[in-house]
């Protein structure tokens, strides 16, 4: 197999057709519209840049879900990152989807234009080199992500551990996909937006890392049914496809699309990881959703001397600081409302003057329908 | 931070802790400590997701992906084929 193969196939135009082709005569079969949650951004995006909502049929409608973690961060944490930036003796490090998210005193980029050293890395390790050419400076790692990042952060954690690197600590804002799934059809009120999911997408990356089990209960417990399917635009086409295999032949399971890299028991070794230095944590408050139930993970007790809100916590404030009233980022992450419902959509909110996190992060979903709605 | 697109291994380092991936034609080097020892080799297809290798990619799955593809393809093709045919066939204006 060529690596074109693995890239290119994924992307043909004459599958994604002929899935289009499938998916409307399965569509008639259906006894009524069904909606689709994409639970991951990188989703989102494929959707908006290959343009699949122009190929559904009327009774497809997809709902886009929580899954971008930039997007989901309450702005009291990203003050958290600004606050201990500014610190004179820190260097705050973190992944470049951080730059321009504003909290309430502003963005990185804002705190890095006062003076304050904030590295954007492309890899948790990249943190290394940093710590060991400033021996006098903290370094901290503001660590963000679903699980499909934060195996990479417990490497980092171990290797200052096994290192005994002195001067790199952790701020962890690690977020689990399973938990706020749950929380959003778990409502058992008939009126509720949660009974507007009918099916989920399961993300990719997420699932080959804790494998497709993690979604067992949807379809066993919420009727929900799963399909983990890849990021590609015929990934996503197949995908839908055997959802809708689901509804006409009245099945509710959990299938995997996207066999090539995702198994039902996932990377093992990334979750032992995961399991070895993190603990969930009762609360976390997740951006536009609010209290989640066990969807944080923050280090393990042994590990407070390495953990920046234990170290700082006299100078991190936990308020919870809400979001700009006209922006609906709250409603489109849960699937209530699509981005261009949003007022100022386009208008006083763009990707150069973002006035919420779902058009900062470049998996937002008001990001994808700025970048692919033809408004660039 | 979610998208990553297909890469070939193409060179581990002696202490197998990294390795050398191409990605479409771009070399980069990618930590292979979120992997068990001698999982992954020379040749292996796989996924990079902030440095790391994620995963290996399972080439007969995704063959099996693509073989469907082509058989829906030709399928499609077939039903394509038959309507024109039948299409022909009612031609209402057809000896006019
Ligand atoms: S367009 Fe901007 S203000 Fe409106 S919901 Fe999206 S991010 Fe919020």
């Amino acid at each position: 197999m060529q690596l074109k193969n693995l890239y290119d196939n994924f992307r043909d135009s004459d599958t994604i057709k002929a899935y289009a082709q499938i998916i409307a005569n399965d569509a008639k079969k259906l006894e009524r519209p069904i909606n689709i949650m994409e639970v991951c951004g990188g989703h989102t995006h494929t959707i908006m840049k290959f343009g699949l909502p122009q190929l559904m049929p009327q009774n497809i409608n997809f709902i886009h879900g929580p899954g971008c973690p930039v997007c989901i961060m309450p702005k009291e944490r990203i003050d958290h990152a600004y606050i201990l930036a500014m610190q004179s003796d820190v260097i705050l490090v973190t992944l470049g989807d951080m730059i321009k998210v504003p909290g309430s005193k502003g963005s990185l980029q804002d705190a890095r234009s006062k003076g304050a050293d904030v590295r954007f890395v492309y890899s948790p390790l990249d943190t290394l080199p940093i710590a060991k050419e400033n021996p006098d400076k903290k370094i901290i790692f503001f660590a963000i992500g679903f699980e499909t990042t934060t195996p990479m952060t417990a490497v980092l954690v171990e290797q200052v551990l096994k290192l005994k690197i002195p001067n790199i600590v952790f701020h962890i804002n690690h977020v689990t996909v399973p938990e706020v799934m749950t929380e959003l059809v778990a409502s058992k009120d008939a009126s509720s937006y949660n009974n507007k999911i009918d099916a989920f997408l399961g993300p990719s990356h997420v699932s080959v890392i804790s494998g497709s089990k993690i979604y067992d209960k949807f379809p066993k417990e919420y009727k929900r049914p799963v399909v983990v399917t890849g990021f590609e635009p015929v990934d996503v086409m197949h995908g839908i496809s055997m959802i809708l295999k689901q509804f006409v032949e009245k099945r509710c399971e959990l299938e995997i699309e996207y066999k090539r890299s995702v198994s039902y028991d996932g990377n093992i070794k990334a979750q032992a990881l995961i399991e070895k230095y993190f603990q969930k944590v009762s609360l976390f408050r997740w951006r536009g959703i609010g209290d989640v139930a066990d969807s944080g993970l923050r280090l393990r007790n042994t590990f407070q001397n390495i953990d920046a809100e234990v170290i700082y916590k006299d100078i991190l404030p936990t308020t919870p600081i809400n979001d700009f009233k006209l922006c609906i980022c709250g409603d489109i992450l849960r699937g209530m409302a699509k981005p261009h419902e949003c007022t100022i959509f386009g208008t006083a909110c763009k990707p150069t003057t973002p006035i919420g996190s779902c058009m900062v992060s470049s998996e937002g979903a008001c990001a994808a329908y700025y970048k692919y709605g033809n408004l660039l | 931070m979610c998208l990553s697109i297909p890469s070939k291994v193409v060179k581990i380092a002696e202490d197998k802790a990294s390795c050398t991936v191409d990605t479409m034609g771009v070399e980069r080097d990618a930590s292979l400590m979120m992997m068990e020892d001698d999982d992954v080799q020379i040749g292996d297809f796989v996924l990079l997701h902030i440095g790391f290798v994620m995963n290996k990619i399972d080439e007969t799955s995704a063959q099996e992906s693509l073989d469907t593809y082509k058989e829906i393809l030709s399928l499609l093709d077939e039903e394509e084929r038959a309507k024109v045919i039948l299409e022909d066939d009612n031609c209402p204006t057809r000896g006019a």
